[in-house]
């Protein structure tokens, strides 16, 4: 596919995209119980703890095509 | 089972209320539902806050509320792969479903078919992506009338009535929830069901909090929900020697699903229906936040372990017809009040009847425009075509009936997976298409027939109740969820033939779409 030859195709603020999935496709990383949260294993807080950080790792390249945009 | 009367009354109430409200709020602004994009796609004109709830509304379904607990019920750790599935199918979104949107907007295309069609110049290509869609679509609605049918049976009214002139019916509820989802469908369209998923939503979030909070608590703590639970089940299990074990088995599943969920027809049309690109992208930071609900529903599992309502005198009856799909409604009954177990039950109905719609309505635009209106009747007026629409819609539903009453599993959520794996094999047309025309039409329709028979072939050895399929690698068995072991298999032949296709025929292949139409 021929891009604009202005355009920059690829940006390193997208790496933060892989983050997410290289954490929890790596299974061994949080097949574990402790620690607990409030009483919770720890193979499910921290997976449920990603639902937050998803956001924050997708922020920066939101704001970095918003400016791009511009 | 016992009828709750108590239960019955707030069910009908409030359920009358909500849809009723659809019906309403769908007349309220004067549009013409005979035309396609009005009827399929709402004008275009959904803002980020109606996106987020409408999506929102596709991931809160019975998969969520009944199939996902049911896993974690039956088989512990595994069933929890639906929370990183969910929670990674959005830096995907993020990247691609923009530029889905911006091609469609500038070309006027409906669905993801219509996209293949313009992108590869193959008529033929873009219909088996449309079938694909269909067929693919038909077990996940199954589900969601599963789910009503189960939310009925957990209420305690009967499944067989008398009715004057036709003796003894079987399934009446099931019967009841599909002549609800087809008069709803077939009257609001995409707008009623968008208006409806907000009061869904409300509902669901009381429901949801109080679940989560007031159960754990009347047990003592999430220490003493996970305390009943047998130990050796809330982690995966280590695989033996020679085989890559259940955390393979995890990964590919979260894979097989996030890559399927993105391809569903219902999704497509939920994004298309955005007001712009930038609307996507702010929805794919803001809906993670479904994907902790999801996580605290689907330890309604374990607490429903820990509450041994299995073996409880009064759901046996529930557990034997429904398998351990039963799970959640047995644990509502037992540890809510009457009358609020009847909220929970509106919420779970209405949100096994919102998506259902929506998936209904997206296989109709898939039929009219690239089935129909391609193949067909390419003169259909605008009107023809949008009945066309409706009217397929309607078979989608009665194609799901069947599915229920042939395909009982004691785990529902099969029957999402089992749609999965026929949903995956578009991926290479329509997802990698977005980013490179490498492909050959004719060499991704040789990837996806292979793809398509492996998978089903896989499906079948497994009797279509399990998705899970071991296979045997140079004496090293890999257990993969079938959909992305397909999808391999998809993928190495599109690639070979492309090399082959694309070196016999020298000429420039139709490609109407340009680069710039990709960023919005």
């Amino acid at each position: 596919m021929s891009a604009q030859p202005k355009r920059r195709w690829f940006h390193p603020v997208y790496l933060c995209l892989l983050v997410p999935y290289a954490v929890l496709l790596w299974v061994p990383l949080y097949d574990r119980l402790r620690p607990a949260l409030f009483g919770i294993p720890f193979f499910y807080w921290f997976q449920m703890l990603w639902s937050f950080l998803v956001p924050l790792a997708i922020l920066p390249v939101y704001l970095h095509q918003r400016r791009r945009r511009k | 089972m016992t009828a709750h009367p108590q239960a019955i009354l707030v069910f009908v109430g409030l359920f009358v209320l909500v849809t009723g409200g659809g019906f309403v709020a769908s007349r309220l602004r004067t549009v013409d539902l005979s035309r396609l994009h009005e009827w399929g796609l709402a004008g275009r004109s959904f803002g980020t806050l109606v996106t987020w709830f409408l999506i929102g509304g596709d991931l809160y379904t019975a998969y969520t509320f009944l199939a996902v607990p049911a896993l974690v019920f039956g088989t512990g750790a595994t069933g929890f792969f639906a929370v990183p599935f969910s929670i990674l199918e959005f830096p995907l979104l993020f990247i691609a479903l923009p530029r889905l949107w911006s091609v469609a907007h500038r070309r006027g295309y409906v669905t993801a078919a219509d996209f293949v069609r313009g992108r590869f110049g193959s008529r033929y290509l873009a219909l088996v992506v449309a079938l694909t869609g269909m067929v693919a679509t038909i077990p996940y609605i199954a589900l969601q009338l599963l789910g009503m049918q189960m939310v009925f049976a957990a209420l305690g009214i009967r499944s067989e009535w008398a009715l004057p002139g036709l003796g003894v019916v079987p399934n009446l509820p099931l019967l009841a929830a599909f002549i609800v989802l087809a008069v709803y469908t077939f009257v609001t369209g995409l707008r009623g069901s968008a208006l409806i998923a907000v009061a869904k939503d409300l509902l669901i979030y009381v429901t949801v909090a109080a679940a989560v909070i007031v159960i754990p608590a009347s047990m003592g703590g999430y220490a003493k929900v996970f305390a009943g639970v047998d130990s050796r089940s809330l982690l995966l299990a280590h695989g033996a020697a020679g085989s890559a074990g259940p955390g393979f088995a995890y990964v590919s599943l979260i894979l097989g699903s996030l890559l399927a969920m993105f391809m569903y027809p219902h999704i497509v049309t939920g994004m298309l229906s955005a007001r712009g690109g930038d609307v996507i992208r702010r929805n794919a930071m803001l809906l993670p936040a479904y994907s902790f609900a999801l996580a605290l529903i689907a330890l309604l599992g374990y607490m429903a372990v820990t509450a041994q309502v299995k073996s409880m005198p009064e759901y046996a009856a529930g557990f034997r017809a429904f398998g351990n799909n039963f799970a959640v409604p047995a644990l509502f009954l037992h540890a809510f009040p009457p009358w609020f177990a009847g909220v929970a039950f509106a919420a779970i109905a209405i949100g096994a009847l919102v998506p259902a719609a929506i998936m209904a309505i997206a296989c109709g635009n898939l039929f009219s425009r690239n089935v129909f209106r391609e193949f067909i009747a390419p003169e259909c007026s605008a009107a023809l075509e949008s009945r066309v629409a409706k009217i397929v819609s309607l078979c989608m539903k009665l194609g799901a009936l069947l599915f229920v009453v042939e395909l009982q599993s004691s785990y529902a959520i099969q029957l999402q997976l089992l749609g999965g794996i026929w949903i995956c094999q578009t991926v290479p047309a329509v997802l990698i298409g977005l980013y490179t025309r490498f492909f050959h039409p004719t060499a991704l329709l040789l990837g996806w027939a292979a793809g398509m028979l492996a998978g089903t072939w896989m499906a079948a050895q497994l009797d279509f109740r399990a998705s899970i399929y071991a296979l045997k690698l140079f004496g090293f068995t890999v257990p993969c969820y079938a959909a992305l072991s397909a999808l391999a298999l998809n993928l190495a032949v599109s690639f070979v033939s492309s090399l082959l296709c694309n070196a016999r025929s020298a000429g420039p292949r139709i490609d109407e779409t340009l680069a710039e139409d990709y960023s919005g």
